[in-house]
């Protein structure tokens, strides 16, 4: 993918100023594209006077951040305490291994990325699935089927 | 509208909206938090609003979309006003009900309401429900009643007197002292006395002429949302707390680090700060005073953490969050380098009410250590999922079983976690103990941010403990090797140990590399890590030992100790588990019993899922 240069110059623009703007730079990039693309990573380091070496630490450190591009759709699993000990380790491990992926990966067809996330706070529809922002509660291992099976069935519609 | 140039001119607004609020008017108030939105709040608020429409009622009813009141459990939650009658798990097919049967013809829909489980009975009120009836609600009162995106609701309701009282007729002095009478301790999970804070931090600023003040919305702990809730549902109270702070401390710039994971409390944070600044409350010199005060929101970004006090300075200063030793701590050397102040989001929500009511009252609240209330996720296996304020000295059994409703499908409690990956778990046998600081950290647990975690008979301890140290193995930020190697070590014994592969003597391991991690570690993450899996071994080391010598998983979770067969006289042949599993490892005809090859089977339970004859076994 080509990234414009002023769009990512846009976007520094807005958080530049505050020192140690340099994370909240990195979000907004992040939340632009789904992940950090490597230009944007130098420009941001150069506008903002701040190392490369320590935008890419601050890149590599945070779980907000991506230095790859995510999929179409991203598929988060709670796994904060009160969904695990209602069973959300078995749903991880069946979307797992219904996309063949691991946590933290994304299909080869760029279409799913899967994410384990600490705690939506919506713990009383545990086990939780966020599908882009879309919360889906009290997750079974059938539910987990369906839930992929209706978002690959509304890709082929397309 | 305009600033406003002075108290009068405050006093003279908050007059007038005080005399316009009238909660003897209909008005529909839904909850709108992020736990209701994921139930379908959103939908059901534009129907209600679309079918008043349709009946010309619009102008009369108000519906208002409220912060949460904290019965998750039974979301999307309405109470309906002036009669308040509380409306629990409301769908968009209950919206035309509501309107033509309660609001227009006055009959109360029985299905909408709370069922006793002991007694069968319908309860209409909001007041009446046993989830509310022993909370005592002071940080959480205005959740539920007020439109958090509207600062008129919050002055309505005399929001901001407290600042108007503390920078009237207090010395900083005064509001320092006032607090430290309080009693009020740190709700992020330390308890570390609030007024003594802000006094030590007030004299460096006072030495150094400068310094900053900062609100700790970092709420990492999984399965705690006391702090998200109040941000969300009533974010100028912590305004207002951090305000008489900085009055306090002598300090005129802040800011609030939350995570970017509450989308919903950034929102409504931002929206906050907007209209507080507009009005005069924020900005320079407020409501014409000679105080100045700035604040600005910080995003998290995904690290647990930088919940600790100096990782989270280090986030704002834009760099990784790694800890720094502790001395010097904030109050001496903290952001940039100047004093700095840090509390949590709980703590400043409860600074306004210590201004209103004066410190005194506020210790005549709780127990002889630990003062006021405090605020619990209750969360887990419970029947009441939801947020729960409590007065201090409560015990955990009127928390868990009068507030909660116990356990669901009659299983039987095992134990309350508190206090997240830093905390420990308490017994059935201590269920009676009065809930504060001291208390909780005799029994080896802490009060933490408030996350209580229930488990039942079916959750296995050393599968939760070694849960937890997943957790803060994958968080270690890597800084010193305690923590960064001895979580490590300590995770991949107990992973061992619920594969089935435990040997004799990692028991003894455990706590010996525990305890060294807990001396050695550079930051609280450390320090703490070790506490879920020395806590289970204190209260169940029982399980530790059959997982070990017996290799038996007695909650029937770990699945290196499990397997799965069909019961014979259960199974009808129907061939669901068959085509469900994904293994392949059932093999069966139609009609004809089933069986499962050991040998295939991952112990994934998706036949145990799909089973609508309760014909599938666990041993």
């Amino acid at each position: 993918m080509q990234i414009p240069v002023s769009e990512i110059h846009e976007i520094i623009d807005r958080e530049a100023g505050d020192e140690g703007s340099i994370i909240s730079a990195l979000e907004k990039i992040q939340q632009h594209y789904r992940y950090l693309p490597k230009e944007a990573l130098i420009l941001a380091s150069q506008r903002l006077g701040v190392p490369l070496s320590q935008a890419y630490a601050v890149a590599t450190f945070y779980n907000a951040f991506s230095l790859k591009p995510k999929g179409k759709y991203c598929l988060q699993i709670c796994m904060g305490t009160a969904c695990h000990v209602r069973g959300s380790t078995l749903v991880l491990d069946r979307i797992e291994a219904k996309l063949g992926i691991a946590a933290g990966e994304t299909t080869q067809d760029k279409l799913f990325s899967l994410e384990t996330v600490n705690c939506v706070g919506a713990c009383a529809l545990g086990p939780i699935v966020v599908a882009d922002d879309e919360y889906s509660g009290q997750m079974t291992l059938e539910k987990a089927d369906r839930l992929i099976k209706n978002l690959m069935k509304t890709e082929t519609k397309r | 509208m305009n600033r406003l140039q002075d108290v009068k001119e405050f006093q003279a607004h908050q007059t007038v909206l005080a005399a316009g609020w009238d909660e003897s008017k209909p008005c529909l108030r839904v909850c709108d938090g992020t736990g209701c939105r994921a139930l379908g709040s959103q939908k059901v608020l534009k129907d209600l609003r679309d079918e008043l429409d349709k009946v010309q009622l619009n102008a009369e009813i108000e519906v208002v979309g409220t912060g949460c009141p904290g019965f998750c459990e039974y979301g999307p939650l309405i109470t309906i006003y002036p009669q308040r009658i509380s409306y629990l798990k409301v769908q968009p097919k209950d919206v035309s009900d509501i309107v033509n049967q309660t609001l227009l013809s006055g009959e109360v829909i029985d299905r909408l309401l709370f069922t006793d489980p002991d007694t069968g009975e319908h309860i209409v009120k909001e007041h009446d429900l046993p989830f509310y009836i022993k909370q005592k609600r002071s940080v959480l009162a205005m959740n539920g009643r007020i439109d958090p995106t509207q600062i008129n609701d919050y002055l309505a309701l005399g929001g901001y007197s407290s600042l108007v009282k503390a920078l009237t007729s207090m010395s900083p002095e005064n509001v320092i002292a006032d607090v430290k009478t309080s009693g009020l301790r740190g709700r992020g999970g330390a308890g570390f006395p609030t007024g003594l804070k802000w006094e030590i931090c007030r004299s460096n600023v006072q030495t150094v002429g400068t310094g900053y003040i900062i609100c700790n919305a970092d709420e990492g702990d999984p399965g705690a949302f006391m702090d998200r809730s109040i941000m969300e549902g009533n974010p100028h109270l912590v305004i207002e707390g951090m305000i008489i702070g900085a009055y306090a401390i002598g300090l005129s710039q802040g800011y609030v680090y939350i995570r970017a994971e509450y989308p919903l409390a950034v929102e409504n944070l931002k929206i906050a700060l907007h209209q507080a600044e507009e009005v005069g409350l924020l900005g320079q010199n407020i409501l014409g005073s000679e105080s100045d005060f700035d604040l600005d929101i910080r995003l998290g970004a995904g690290a647990f953490v930088c919940g600790e006090e100096t990782a989270l300075l280090a986030s704002i200063e834009g760099k990784i969050g790694e800890p720094q030793p502790r001395p010097p701590y904030p109050a001496q050397s903290g952001l940039w380098g100047k004093p700095t102040n840090i509390n949590n989001v709980e703590t400043w929500a409860n600074v306004p009410g210590i201004i209103e009511h004066g410190g005194q009252e506020y210790a005549s609240i709780g127990s002889e250590n630990s003062k006021g209330t405090k605020i619990f996720s209750v969360v887990g296996k419970i029947n009441n999922t939801g947020l729960v304020e409590v007065p201090m000295g409560i015990t955990l059994r009127e928390v868990i079983f009068d507030i909660g409703g116990g356990i669901p499908d009659g299983k039987e409690f095992k134990a309350a976690q508190l206090g997240g990956p830093s905390g420990g778990c308490i017994p059935a046998d201590h269920l009676d103990v009065e809930i504060d600081y001291e208390s909780l950290t005799s029994l080896g647990a802490i009060m933490g941010s408030g996350g209580l975690v229930v488990a039942d008979e079916d959750t296995c301890m050393v599968d939760f403990a070694a849960y937890f140290m997943r957790f803060t193995q994958e968080e270690s930020c890597g800084k010193c090797v305690p923590c960064r190697v001895g979580t490590k070590a300590m995770l991949e014994t107990l992973e061992r140990i619920c594969a089935g592969d435990g040997r004799p003597g990692d028991i003894e391991y455990l706590i010996e590399l525990g305890e060294e991690i807990k001396r050695s570690s550079l930051c609280g993450l450390g320090q703490t890590a070790p506490n879920p899996v020395l806590s289970t071994i204190r209260y169940f080391r029982d399980e530790y030992e059959a997982h070990i010598a017996d290799h038996t998983c007695a909650a029937k979770v770990c699945k290196g100790l499990i397997t799965y067969s069909v019961i014979d006289e259960n199974c009808t042949g129907c061939m669901v588990c068959l085509r469900n599993c994904p293994e392949g490892a059932i093999q069966g005809e139609k009609k004809e019993v089933h069986a499962i090859d050991a040998d295939l089977c991952t112990r994934c339970g998706m036949c145990m899922s799909v089973c609508k004859f309760d014909a599938i076994l666990v041993e």
